[in-house]
């Protein structure tokens, strides 16, 4: 299971990257959002991935047999995070392509404005 | 408590300013009261800092490795205060700078949430709380750059976007290897653990990792490209907090982070780290050199001015620390209020372009003269705090035998000198390149847009004035951090000690 984590992890941190290299600026945008899924995988194998062990403390089950909670709750903040930055870098974009006609990195450079 | 007033006050009036009716003078009492406020907290965390050691503050009273730490060691104190400084100058400038269009879509409470997001990287005992306080500060920043869309701003506002994400998704990467290997967050438990499980493999990926994410949000070397491409674009005020700010949140990541997870001179990310800074000065200076747009060569000479300011961390010695941090401290000033200055271009000519400036000398000489004190004092011009804070970083150098290196420090200052003059040349002392007739004179400057800066003049000779006192205080800040023993048992208590090597 790990080597398959590490293995999606591996292909989405590429996949991202490949794409914020792209001119266009919708790329980017999916470049970013593939880049924070792909570390959030990352955090969830790097810190070792458990089998159906919630985080809940019950009577006559020892501590180091649940899922570490700390890993999930780094993840469900980075998610949020993400999803804000996400959101702001569409609606900029958004707003970069009403004024330019364009979604072109290089058309909407500072020496044409 | 103390310790969360620079985060709870930014955060509070942030929130009244939000409620407030918006178009009406009250916004400005309220966001100046709320960065004076917050100056006063941070110079109460100093001089507590100073008299009884470094404070913690167990949030909510859960013991450390488990609760959300905050910490203020004396490196943490100052660039909390240097930063409150900022924003007390950044929001009385808004007043004369910023349209009230702008105003109205909620600048003030942008700025505020800016502030608190530094404040909040700067006092964090937990390395994934940097990253969330990365997050606020960087996410302030965005919006506070695409406020306003011309075109040009659109692009650098995306240039920056994306960058500074790439950067936070490095962050994120390295944080979250740490976590598996280390198992904890906090950051004295780290450097109490970290050491004994580290193999050299992931010691170096690690440390590269951290390295190109705060070296993207400094500006270091390979890394820096972002800065001058949208540095340039915002208000004057918005530069200011900027460029005062948001890079030395970076280069305080890097200390605070490399001063404890990667102890020892003998670390092989320092010898990288000293080569880049090395080229990182170089290749600013050389590039401001190059630009005619005064807030270009403003953010070049930042780039450039980075350099001074990790290569302490890569000497790893006391004196040199001390000498890098007393330059975050004389930078966040000057390069603040170098950005103000050109607030007046903006005001006077619409325009930063120097082929469209001068003879600002000859209409207000008093005013040149003010402008005078932070262009000369980044320059390095004796007695100004520049001098001084260059003589504290080459002076370490050429203790520890780097001479090339120290050579090419002084050379860099030589260039800064040159690209300073120019611009004092260029923008001031030159004749208006159209001749200025009486009907289309351009309006004078009056005291609301020269206040802020007359008061970063004012910090800056003080800095320069009272140097001594300064320069010691950054000693004992520098001897605090390279013996990571203290901050342990500050945050996890006596007795804890970071685990032999």
């Amino acid at each position: 299971m790990e080597l398959l984590l590490a293995i999606v992890a591996g292909v989405l941190y590429a996949s991202g990257l490949y794409l914020m290299l792209r001119r266009r600026l919708a790329q980017l945008i999916i470049g970013l959002g593939l880049l924070s899924n792909g570390s959030n995988i990352l955090i969830l194998s790097a810190a070792g991935v458990t089998r159906a062990r919630p985080p809940l403390i019950t009577a006559g089950v020892a501590a180091d047999q649940l899922a570490d909670p700390v890993p999930q709750s780094l993840i469900l903040t980075a998610i949020v995070i993400g999803f804000g930055v996400l959101a702001f870098s569409l609606v900029l974009a958004h707003r970069v392509h009403q004024s330019t006609v364009s979604d072109d990195i290089d058309t909407i450079g500072p020496d044409r404005a | 408590m103390l310790l969360a007033l620079p985060i709870l006050l930014p955060l509070m009036t942030a929130i009244v300013l939000h409620l407030l009716p918006q178009h009406s003078r009250l916004l400005r009492v309220v966001a100046f009261a709320g960065s004076l406020a917050a100056l006063a907290a941070t110079v109460c965390i100093v001089v507590r800092v100073h008299n009884a050691g470094i404070q913690v503050l167990q949030v909510a009273s859960w013991p450390a490795p488990f609760g959300i730490t905050l910490v203020a060691d004396l490196l943490s104190a100052l660039m909390a205060v240097m930063a409150s400084i900022i924003g007390v100058a950044v929001t009385a400038s808004s007043f004369a700078g910023v349209d009230p269009r702008r105003e109205a879509v909620g600048y003030h409470q942008l700025v505020q949430i800016v502030l608190m997001g530094v404040a909040g990287a700067f006092l964090t005992g937990d390395i994934f709380n940097l990253y969330v306080w990365f997050e606020v500060m960087l996410i302030g920043s965005f919006v506070l750059m695409s406020l306003h869309r011309t075109r040009a701003q659109l692009h650098a506002a995306f240039t920056y976007v994306g960058l500074n994400l790439l950067a936070s998704a490095f962050l994120l990467t390295a944080i979250g290897l740490l976590y598996g290997q280390a198992g904890t967050l906090n950051l004295a438990d780290l450097a109490r653990a970290w050491p004994d499980r580290r193999t050299p493999g992931l010691d170096a990926a690690l440390s590269m990792l951290f390295l190109t994410a705060f070296g993207i949000k400094a500006g270091l070397f390979p890394l820096f490209f972002w800065l001058p491409a949208s540095y340039h674009t915002p208000p004057a005020a918005v530069g200011a907090l900027l460029a005062g700010l948001l890079t030395k949140v970076g280069v305080y990541s890097m200390i605070r982070v490399f001063t404890l997870l990667f102890p020892g001179p003998n670390a092989s990310v320092y010898t990288v780290l000293l080569v880049l800074s090395a080229i990182t000065m170089v290749v600013g200076v050389i590039g401001a050199l190059a630009q005619h747009d005064f807030r270009r060569v403003l953010s070049f000479n930042l780039v450039g001015h980075i350099g001074f300011t990790t290569v302490g961390l890569a000497l790893w010695t006391p004196a040199a620390l001390a000498g890098s941090m007393l330059y975050v401290l004389h930078h966040m000033l000057v390069i603040s209020t170098l950005f103000l200055v050109s607030g007046l271009f903006l005001r006077q000519r619409r325009t930063t372009d120097l082929r469209a400036l001068g003879g600002l000398y000859r209409s207000q000489p008093a005013v040149a003269c003010l402008a005078m004190v932070p262009l000369f004092s980044l320059a390095g011009i004796p007695p100004l705090s520049g001098f001084l804070a260059k003589v504290a970083v080459v002076g370490p150098m050429i203790g520890a035998g780097h001479y090339v290196l120290a050579a090419v420090a002084l050379v860099v200052s030589l260039l800064t000198v040159l690209s300073m003059a120019r611009l004092f040349e260029e923008a001031f002392w030159k004749a208006a390149p159209i001749p200025v007739s009486s009907s289309t004179a351009p309006p004078r400057l009056g005291l609301p847009i020269l206040a802020p800066i007359a008061f970063l003049v004012t910090l800056t000779l003080g800095l320069t004035v009272m140097a001594g006192p300064v320069s010691r205080l950054t000693m004992q800040a520098a001897e605090q951090l390279l013996d990571a023993n203290h901050y342990v048992r500050a945050v996890l208590g006596e007795g804890v000690h970071r685990a032999a090597r």
